[in-house]
């Protein structure tokens, strides 16, 4: 295992983990809007340690950069789809 | 176990799952979202065969990943016209189930 | 039991997990994003079978453009007539013990597998040089098995016609209503904004890379179709009217060149659907660009659904 093996698995593992809390976050606040909240923060940051760790694995630059290209789309479609559920959510109401 | 027979065994149990739900669900839009799990399962089975046709350096036989994406596409093709024709009946018949037998739409 | 092993083990019971709650939730809605999320399972499957080319599909057409016609059919206002009574407990108990059986059955041939593995990779390897393609999946798609591929294109649109057909006649030959009067929202009218290019230049690539990496023209041309939808969605394009002459000709140009270059195959020796030696692989790249094309406009066609206004007459705005 080279160094840049053990940076991934850390990485790796790291973002896991924030995934998972975005779940806990996700099962466990009382209302829409908290969920909402843990699964953006915490969901994007775990993506984006995956990213980090990811990258000393791929060969070539072009490959890093549609690693880095996929994180950023996701925050983009992320933040927008948070925004259209809680205007959903502030004009029908919580259940809705 | 190898992981061609774990999805093998994956892609049985989600066809006996689309059949149950299949013949379970009264209203259409459940009876055709329960095909569109049989017909993943079955799919998923030709993966299955392709990943175990493995040779000449690829890692699967092309022929049936051909066969499925075909088949993909002509299942969304049949699901499009399934939803509109449950659209339509609901719309005709203010009915949302399948068994119109009396006689609501004339 | 290996890593690798317990990743697929526990990927299958999370699919089945997924599967069994789409059948048993009690709300349609609740039921659609089950299945969408069942398709993106699946995909991560199809990609651990080594077919990425499959994964891809899956993702884009099997969840991503089906889960988008059944999230628009369940977000209609539901009727207040009456609810269809569940089967009684006796048709479940049957229901559950037929799939059961089909299950079974099933499983048992996957365990007696036949050995050696019977495999077409080699055949369909041979002839790959003389076509310049790398991808043997497009090798069979696009040359092997030709045909089906223009069959496939000619369902979708007979699917589209039949879709447009369902329309009460007065609407014939209009466009969607599916989302007029939508509210142009901050967030959305900027992903529409932001997001289109991108997704055009993924389209293009993932049908120009196909010919030697995992790609495709199905693939690249269900990417094409979300970008217009996402445009639709917003407000920012009217949706078309079914009449007009220019999405006539778009929708009928892949199946059309699909077909004329299948009947100039007469000329050559091989009949339907040869292409020309020496010529193989452009002749590929033509009939990919159009039907990429007719695929991006009929499937984003078939999410929109049937006309649901009258066609806007001459003169008018």
């Amino acid at each position: 295992m080279t160094a840049a093996d053990v940076f991934t698995v850390l990485a790796v593992a790291a973002g896991a983990f924030f995934f998972l809390a975005g779940s806990v976050g996700l099962l466990r606040f009382p209302d829409a809007l908290t969920r909402l909240h843990a699964l953006t923060k915490a969901d994007n940051l775990g993506l984006g340690l995956i990213v980090l760790g990811l990258l000393p694995q791929v060969d070539g630059i072009f490959a890093a950069l549609k690693l880095v290209a996929v994180w950023l789309i996701a925050q983009l479609a992320s933040a927008s789809v948070t925004q259209l559920v809680v205007g959903v959510i502030r004009r029908d109401g919580e259940g809705a | 176990m190898n992981p061609a027979t774990l999805y093998g065994l994956l892609a049985c149990a989600l066809v006996g799952i689309g059949l149950y739900g299949l013949a379970a669900r009264p209203e259409p839009l459940r009876k055709i979202l329960a095909f569109n799990l049989l017909g993943g399962g079955v799919f998923l089975l030709f993966g299955v065969f392709a990943r175990r046709g493995a040779g000449a350096g690829f890692a699967g036989d092309p022929v049936p990943q051909a066969l499925v994406i075909t088949g993909l596409v002509v299942s969304f093709a049949a699901t499009a016209l399934a939803v509109a024709l449950a659209l339509r009946l609901r719309d005709e018949t203010g009915d949302a189930a399948l068994d119109a037998g009396d006689g609501k739409a004339e | 039991m290996t890593a690798p092993l317990a990743l697929d083990a526990a990927l299958a019971l999370l699919t089945l997990g997924v599967a069994a709650w789409t059948v048993a939730t009690r709300q349609n809605f609740a039921a659609v994003i089950g299945f969408v999320a069942y398709g993106l399972l699946l995909a991560l499957s199809w990609q651990r079978l080594g077919s990425v080319d499959v994964a891809l599909t899956e993702a884009a057409l099997g969840s991503g453009v089906t889960g988008a016609v059944l999230i628009a059919a369940v977000s209609r206002p539901p009727r207040a007539a009456g609810r269809a009574a569940p089967p009684g407990p006796r048709v479940r108990l049957a229901a559950a013990l037929l799939s059961a059986l089909v299950a079974l059955a099933l499983a048992a041939l996957v365990l007696t597998p036949p050995e050696p593995a019977p495999s077409l990779a080699a055949a369909a390897a041979a002839h790959l040089p003389e076509l310049g393609l790398g991808n043997p999946v497009t090798a069979v798609l696009m040359a092997y098995r030709g045909i089906d591929t223009l069959l496939e294109k000619i369902v979708l649109l007979l699917a589209l016609l039949a879709a447009w057909s369902l329309a009460p006649d007065r609407f014939w030959t209009g466009a969607s209503a599916a989302w007029d009067g939508a509210p142009p929202g901050g967030a959305l009218t900027l992903l529409a904004r932001f997001l289109p290019p991108i997704g055009v230049v993924a389209a293009v690539y993932l049908l120009w890379v196909s010919a030697d990496e995992p790609g495709g023209a199905f693939q690249g041309g269900a990417v094409l179709a979300a970008m217009w939808l996402l445009a639709m969605m917003a407000g920012l394009l009217r949706a078309p009217e079914a009449g007009s002459p220019l999405l006539r000709r778009l929708v009928a140009a892949g199946p059309a060149v699909f077909l004329a270059v299948g009947v100039l195959g007469f000329a050559l020796p091989g009949g339907f659907l040869s292409y020309p030696t020496g010529f193989e692989k452009p002749v590929i790249v033509l009939v990919e660009v159009p039907v990429t094309l007719s695929i991006a406009v009929v499937l984003g066609l078939l999410v929109a659904g049937a006309p649901g206004r009258p066609p806007r007459k001459e003169g008018q705005s």
